[in-house]
């Protein structure tokens, strides 16, 4: 297994160099924290839906690069898509960490992060920001 | 040391196992004891009169006599449990009805979990005050730290014998003597100590310790919790059930006496014979011998830490195997999945001591931890791993500048 198809330059650069990152006190922001116990990593999400669309994406947390990186990747992968395309690229994101069919063309940059399913101890840290952001649009639906 | 052969995981994998205060690997002969219990005698304990009941009881009840040795204990004040967290919550609630508000508990930042929550969630219940034993700046419990925090009104000091993240060695013999000064009952939990140091119940002078059969080489779901007669004889069981119980009425029963009072239920029988044998073996070698072998080991891959660049150490004193540190800035999963392509086994995360953690003011941290199968190859195969992962991740940044 090679370490360069887990940690590509793209996923190490988001990890140094987060985008969007720093949760704002705005009432309209839906937030959720999802912590892993067993490793530490601690992810927050928000996320601003208006009209059925991921109007902007927030994040804040700590942990290892998969985990953070994947924050700032899917912060900027899902900003202004409407939510049902928003929600079909997490589940081909998903569909990709665990080795099944995937329509990579939908996953943008999110695509770097094909090589972790070759490293099974590290799906979860790939996963827990995606959870976060799909517990947030999901917590939207409750509200109304 | 020269006991690799004797296990199994080694002949089939080519590693170098670093984890073992997290849990240890098992010899041959542990696990030919535990098949020849399924194979041979297969039957109940303490209660059939036929030959193969009988058979099984002896064994169990001769692995109870070893691990009792092993500590200097007398076999009926050495209780199986199902491990050192199971031991120490039974103590917890077994006192339960002798702690109430005003009373003091007394434990420490650098516990495992496993000695912090039952005491914790004990103080939440019954209104006793949760006290901590102040550390040292470099995160030691003393005599000193103890006296300043000890009163009259401390009923339980439960502390760690040796540290699972920083290796430290509690003064325990000190505490104890100190401690019972003030009436106080001490609770040690040896999870860390028992499977790497001579160890004597009767000189440390403890009312109660704990300690887990698969971190001594022997299997998971079995641990012991010494107690000293007179507790033992006096605590009322936390568990109810078959085996435990003397003579059932409607409305009440009697029970047995200890340590089956506090053993009820059919216990884990290949695992308790597979655990004497683990104290057999180890006793074998020599537990002085395992833990020279150790501290030899740690102060040699303390040499190489401090040889690199890049790298910080929490613990350099260390007293025993473990050794605590981290990449600067990289992660601690970065590292372990580089060095686990390079077949080196080692722990990240927060060894389930948050805590500590955060006494170190770190979320996470790398932790090698040696035992009787581990060398000094093991240490130069982790140098080399963590001089590639560090300079794998360096190449990123040099990547972003």
């Amino acid at each position: 297994m090679k370490m360069q198809n887990l940690y590509r330059q793209i996923i190490m650069e988001h990890y140094k160099r987060p985008r969007n990152k720093g949760l704002l006190e705005d009432d309209r922001y839906v937030t959720e924290h999802i912590r892993n116990p067993s490793c530490g990593d601690d992810v927050t999400i928000q996320t601003l839906l208006a009209d059925g669309v991921v109007k902007d994406i927030r994040h804040e947390g700590s942990g290892c690069s998969i985990c953070c990186s994947s924050a700032s990747v899917l912060s900027e992968v899902l900003k202004d898509k409407p939510l049902e395309s928003a929600l079909e690229v997490s589940r081909q994101y998903k569909g990709m960490l665990t080795g099944e069919d995937f329509d990579a063309d939908l996953l943008e940059d999110a695509i770097a992060y094909q090589g972790v399913q070759d490293f099974p101890a590290r799906i979860k840290c790939a996963s827990i920001a995606w959870q976060a952001f799909e517990s947030t649009v999901k917590a939207g639906d409750d509200d109304e | 040391m020269d006991v690799r052969r004797d296990f199994p995981v080694l002949d089939k994998e080519d590693l170098a196992y670093l984890d073992t205060a997290a849990t240890s690997l098992t010899p041959r002969r542990v696990l030919h004891r535990m098949d020849e219990y399924y194979v041979n005698y297969s039957a109940n304990v303490h209660r059939g009169v036929y030959r193969l009941s009988h058979e099984a009881t002896r064994l169990y009840e001769d692995a109870r006599r070893a691990v009792a040795g092993f500590v200097n204990a007398d076999a009926d004040e050495i209780v199986f449990t199902r491990g050192a967290s199971s031991a120490l919550n039974l103590v917890a609630k077994a006192y339960e009805p002798e702690i109430g508000p005003g009373d003091e508990i007394l434990i420490s930042e650098l516990e495992h979990h496993s000695n912090l929550l039952p005491w914790q969630q004990l103080a939440k219940r019954t209104g006793a005050t949760l006290t901590y034993i102040p550390l040292t700046e470099e995160g030691r419990i003393t005599v000193q730290a103890l006296k300043s925090v000890l009163t009259r009104q401390t009923k339980l000091v439960a502390i760690t014998h040796v540290s699972n993240v920083m290796g430290y060695e509690t003064p325990v013999r000190e505490l104890s003597a100190l401690a019972h000064e003030k009436g106080a009952t001490v609770i040690v939990d040896a999870a860390q100590s028992a499977p790497h140091m001579p160890l004597d119940v009767r000189r440390i002078d403890c009312d109660f310790l704990a300690f887990s059969s698969h971190k001594m080489l022997g299997p998971t779901g079995v641990g012991a919790l010494y107690g000293k007669r007179r507790h033992l004889e006096r605590l009322e069981p936390v568990e109810y059930g078959g085996d435990m119980v003397e003579e059932t009425g409607l409305h009440d029963a009697t029970w047995q006496k200890p340590p089956l009072k506090f053993e009820t239920g059919t216990p884990p029988i290949a695992e308790v014979i597979g655990f004497g044998e683990a104290v057999r073996y180890l006793e074998e070698l020599g537990l002085e011998a395992v833990r020279e072998h150790e501290k030899q080991l740690a102060e040699y891959t303390l040499s190489q830490l401090d040889a690199m660049e890049g790298i910080t150490v929490y613990n350099p004193t260390t007293d025993s195997g473990i050794v605590t540190f981290n990449i600067d800035g990289v992660h601690p999963h970065d590292v372990v999945t580089v060095l686990d392509q390079e077949g080196v086994s080692l722990r990240a995360g927060h060894h389930c001591a948050q805590l500590v953690m955060a006494f170190l003011n770190q979320t996470a941290t790398l932790r090698a931890s040696f035992y009787v199968y581990n060398d000094h190859s093991d240490v130069d195969r982790l140098v080399r791993g963590l001089q590639k992962a560090r300079d794998f991740f360096a190449g990123f940044e040099e990547g972003l500048r």
